[in-house]
């Protein structure tokens, strides 16, 4: 589905992602964890378009995309959840869902797939009028997960969606990841938490410094000595 | 009147803006070529053609428009787009440069001296509610009004409308969204140039001529007119050049008076520029203008 291959990006005269190879199999939900500065952001943005490769490729479903603007991956089944809910803040909860579907023609399909955001999180449909800047991060974060699904995505793209949400909030975000992955979408998984990412994942890969250190089956990076140290706080 | 024209001229000023956060300095330039193509275009096919008046201005318009359109497109993709990222100060300066090399392109085309407006159109003054007001300029209003209507229309009812508010608001999200942001902007300046020529039409009609320099003046008021209605605001575009108008036809009404006869009438200008002033002193965000704690 998705294989990365040697990619280098980075800001100006800072290399952000060293070179790093990674792969999402059909339907399969792979992980990524690091410290805080390792490159998964920059490196999920690379993936996504939004930032251009120096070196290196990006093979989506057999076909290079690594020149493609992001507009045209959006339009191949890619979608990106950003880091820090990126909503529009002006726009309605509504509003958002629709710039979701923004590429979609079957408008009886897109009103089907807006009901079922509504269905499962009845948070946003209460409050489908309402600016999407008036809710709470956890509602934030909902809309912005159920705007990518509002695209169809075959690859979703996850930049820390637990990130600042409290307990209970964040276990309703990791059920949803589940069942998005029980229907067979795959996912990249950026994550924190890096205990329940693993839990989550089948695979993971560990970034230190724009570069990938490990890489492995989740259960065999949960048992490593160095995962957990590093990691897991143990 | 004036105040409908300034309002649709803001509009573009407000909507680039909105979308770019750059003022498009140029833009009262495009708004002049509006005024002189059409001319031309009435001058040509206008005397001895044996057509209506208006059906001649009609066709200035529809020629203007388009016109302008292109235009507006090449500034966008020849002088804005290269500059997207670099400092906001560059993308200013270029604008300037771009209203001067306009400027100085039409003089050459059509000359330093002011060119005439045939009398197309109906002048014969009525009475209506106490004012008087000739046919022409009841035409300019109410194609305002339609203009603006569609406008809002566009923005806020059609999925082009939400790709352009989702772009203005973060353009890299709209991106992710699967949003081709730089045919957006492109549109919006199609869009705001559209709007330049009809106001170019309608100031050409209005006052009889057109020159060469007339879109530095009335650049400067519409841009007065979006900052005083909240730059980047469409709804206060509109409002802004309407109250622009209105106070500057009072103003001008009254500052014999005010000044004991020191001033007179041709001092109008004063007014917009007070405004201005004011605006950015007390209340930078304009009249419906997002507080600033909004667009963190
Ligand atoms: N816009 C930018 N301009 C310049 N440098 C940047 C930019 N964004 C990120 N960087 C740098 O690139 C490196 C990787 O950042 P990145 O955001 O990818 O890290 P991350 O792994 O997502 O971290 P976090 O866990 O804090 O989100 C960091 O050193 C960061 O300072
Ligand atoms: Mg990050």
């Amino acid at each position: 589905m998705l294989a990365v291959r040697s990619l280098q990006l980075g800001y100006g005269a800072i290399v952000a992602v060293r070179g790093i190879d990674l792969d999402v199999g059909a339907g399969e939900l792979v992980a990524v964890i690091g410290a805080n500065g390792a490159g998964k952001t920059t490196s999920l943005r690379g993936i996504a378009g939004a930032l251009p490769a120096r070196t290196g490729s990006i093979v989506f479903d057999g076909e290079d995309i690594t020149g493609l603007p992001v507009h045209q991956r959006v339009a191949r089944g890619m979608s990106l959840v950003p880091e820090g809910r990126g909503i529009f803040a002006r726009l309605t909860v509504a509003e958002n869902l629709d710039m979701g579907a923004y590429l979609r023609r079957d408008a009886a399909g897109v009103r089907a797939d807006l009901e079922r955001s509504y269905a499962l999180f009845p948070r946003l449909g209460e409050r489908r009028r309402q600016l999407a800047g008036t809710l709470s991060g956890g509602e934030q974060q909902m809309l912005a997960i159920a705007r990518a699904l509002m695209g169809r995505p075959r690859l979703l793209l996850l930049d820390e969606p637990s990130m600042g949400l409290a307990p209970l909030v964040t276990r309703l975000i990791f059920d949803t990841i589940r069942s998005i992955a029980a229907e067979r979408v795959s996912i990249l998984l950026i994550e924190q938490n890096a205990r329940a990412a693993l839990e989550l994942a089948s695979r993971a890969y560990v970034l230190e410094g724009g570069r990938v250190t490990l890489a492995g089956p989740s259960a065999d990076l949960l048992s490593s000595e160095a995962v957990r140290k590093a990691y897991l706080g143990e | 009147m004036l105040g409908s024209i300034y309002a649709l001229v803001a509009l573009g000023y407000t909507m680039v803006y909105g979308i770019l956060g750059l003022i498009n300095f140029a833009h009262g330039e495009v708004v002049m070529i509006g005024s002189m193509i059409a001319i031309s275009v009435v001058v040509t096919i206008g005397t001895g053609s044996g057509l209506p008046g208006p059906v001649v201005v009609l066709a200035g318009v529809g020629i203007a428009i388009p016109a302008c359109m292109l235009l507006g497109a090449l500034l966008e993709r020849v002088a804005y787009r290269p500059l997207r990222d670099a400092p906001r100060l560059t993308a200013l300066i270029t604008a300037i440069g771009m209203s001067i090399v306009l400027q100085n392109l039409a003089m050459i085309v059509w000359g330093r001296q002011y060119i005439s407006f045939p009398p197309l159109l109906p002048s014969e003054p009525h009475a209506v509610l106490g004012a008087t007001v000739t046919g022409t300029q009841v035409i300019i209003v109410m194609l305002t009004l339609a203009l603006m209507g569609a406008l809002l229309l566009l923005i806020h009812r059609t999925r082009l409308g939400r790709a352009m508010r989702a772009t203005s608001q973060s353009p890299a999200l709209a991106g992710l969204m699967g949003v081709d942001v730089n045919r957006i902007i492109l549109f919006t300046f199609m869009i705001g140039s559209a709007l330049a020529a009809v106001a170019g039409v309608m100031i050409a009609g209005y006052y009889g001529q057109a020159h060469y320099h007339m879109g530095f003046m009335l650049g400067l008021k519409a841009f007065t007119a979006a900052v005083l209605g909240g730059i980047g605001n469409v709804s206060g575009a509109m409002l802004g050049g309407l109250a622009l108008g209105v106070i500057e036809s009072l103003g001008a009404g009254y500052i014999g008076a005010l000044t004991g006869g020191f001033l007179g009438s041709h001092y109008q200008d004063v007014f917009a520029f007070a405004v201005l002033i004011l605006v950015l002193v007390f209340r930078p965000s304009g009249l419906l203008g997002e507080r600033v704690a909004e667009r963190a």
